[in-house]
């Protein structure tokens, strides 16, 4: 149990898929402006990597390595339609608003990178839980980035007022930036910037 | 007519930058822009399978998976969009793979020059998101030519303006933690902000 809890825990602050692997960054600056549509890319992430994690391995031995790649993304690909199909059914809003952020979660790296360098070589419960995990460091990344945006960017979280803005009476003069998309740059920048000072080997050398 | 898609060629290229404003392609953008030469090339790539890509995948999505698409061949009632993802992302996986072939055999200067970054791109977000916008937004043939073009050399741009930036970068003093990774996102934040300047633009 103790590998279980290493792979799940592992990826969301040791070695996070944003922060230090460089993976799944499109998304991560294009959804979090809102609350709602960064927890459902989560979740959905969250789904996609753990399965697509999960059933890689589970055919791992099957699959001919010169063909892998294409056997890779259509089990991604396969899941990413369910949850796709899924939003425009049941949260019919959000999906309008992920756009197409919902179907690129096949080319998210974070998915085929875990796939290619975990899930081939492992069984499938310990690949299960690595896919969770570095599913959970990336949620970790957009709800932080998400909360700053939403709240310094509008006073607003998750629709309720938490600073109630000067348009509506109150006295916070909304930080138009945070609504913009740059602003995920230099709050991912700084948040890099933080862990790193936490995590002193995540330095990058001089090159 | 001719005005119209000069307009969406320049849009795709700075209103609508893949890279800087929608945030597309965005790990290889990283991770590939340290030296101008190299950013170069992957842009080169980018631009000339983007530019087969979209019509090809206009096709395949007018002529094969639209609802009613297939009354050609007597099965009118049939809507196949569900499946638009897995086949997107085929085609654009076997083009890659025949550009490859073709390059290897008839302009092998070429292929040498693109070496790895070819077949890199198959996971290169900013063209499969290069199609799901020529579908959403309704695009006719000749509107998907030139937005694959337009946006492809947008991308291009972006990655080289980058490269020629962090090239100048690597000579400053960075603060530890923000070395590499951490500071070029602030460029790229920065850039960004210099390119929404040009979304007033109307066109």
């Amino acid at each position: 149990m103790a590998k279980v809890t290493e792979v799940l825990f592992e990826p969301i602050f040791k070695n996070n898929p944003i922060a230090l692997q460089i993976l799944g960054i499109c998304s991560a600056l294009a959804v979090t402006g809102k609350m709602d549509t960064v927890i459902a890319m989560s979740l959905a992430l969250v789904f996609v990597n753990s399965l697509s994690n999960l059933s890689v391995s589970l055919i791992r031995k099957h699959v001919p390595t010169n063909i892998r790649i294409i056997v890779q993304m259509t089990i991604i690909a396969s899941l990413v339609i369910i949850v796709d199909q899924a939003l425009k059914a049941y949260a019919y809003d959000i999906s309008r608003r992920l756009s197409v952020y919902v179907g690129l979660i096949i080319t998210n790296c974070i998915v085929m990178g875990r796939a290619e360098a975990f899930a081939m070589k492992n069984g499938p419960v310990l690949s299960f839980f690595d896919g969770l995990g570095n599913a959970l460091g990336y949620a970790l990344i957009l709800v932080s980035v998400g909360t700053f945006r939403e709240i310094l960017g509008t006073g607003k979280f998750l629709g309720y007022n938490i600073l109630t803005p000067t348009t509506e009476g109150g006295w916070y003069v909304t930080n138009g930036l945070l609504v913009l998309p740059p602003s995920a740059f230099f709050l991912i920048g700084f948040f890099i910037w933080a862990l790193r000072t936490w995590k002193k080997d995540q330095i990058e050398e001089d090159n | 007519m001719l005005e119209a898609y000069l307009s969406l060629f320049v849009k795709a290229i700075f209103v609508e930058n893949m890279a800087l404003a929608f945030f597309l392609g965005m790990c290889t953008f990283l991770a590939v822009s340290k030296k101008v030469d190299t950013a170069l090339g992957l842009g080169i790539a980018v631009v000339v399978v983007q530019t087969i890509t979209v019509p090809v995948n206009y096709l395949i999505y007018n002529y094969i998976l639209k609802k009613g698409a297939l009354a050609w061949a007597g099965l009118a009632g049939v809507d196949l969009s569900f499946v638009g993802l897995i086949s997107y992302i085929g085609v654009i996986a076997a083009m890659v793979q025949i550009l490859e072939m073709f390059l290897d055999k008839y302009v092998p200067k070429l292929y040498n020059a693109l070496g790895v970054f070819l077949p890199l791109i198959t996971v290169n977000c900013a063209i499969l998101a290069g199609s799901l916008f020529m579908v959403e937004r309704n695009f006719n043939f000749g509107e998907s030519v030139v937005f694959g073009l337009g946006s492809g050399v947008g991308w291009a741009l972006a990655i080289v303006a980058l490269a020629g930036i962090r090239e100048k970068l690597a000579f400053s003093d960075v603060p530890a933690g923000l070395r590499g990774l951490g500071i070029t996102f602030i460029t790229v934040g920065l850039m960004a902000m210099a390119f929404m300047s040009f979304s007033g633009i109307q066109l």
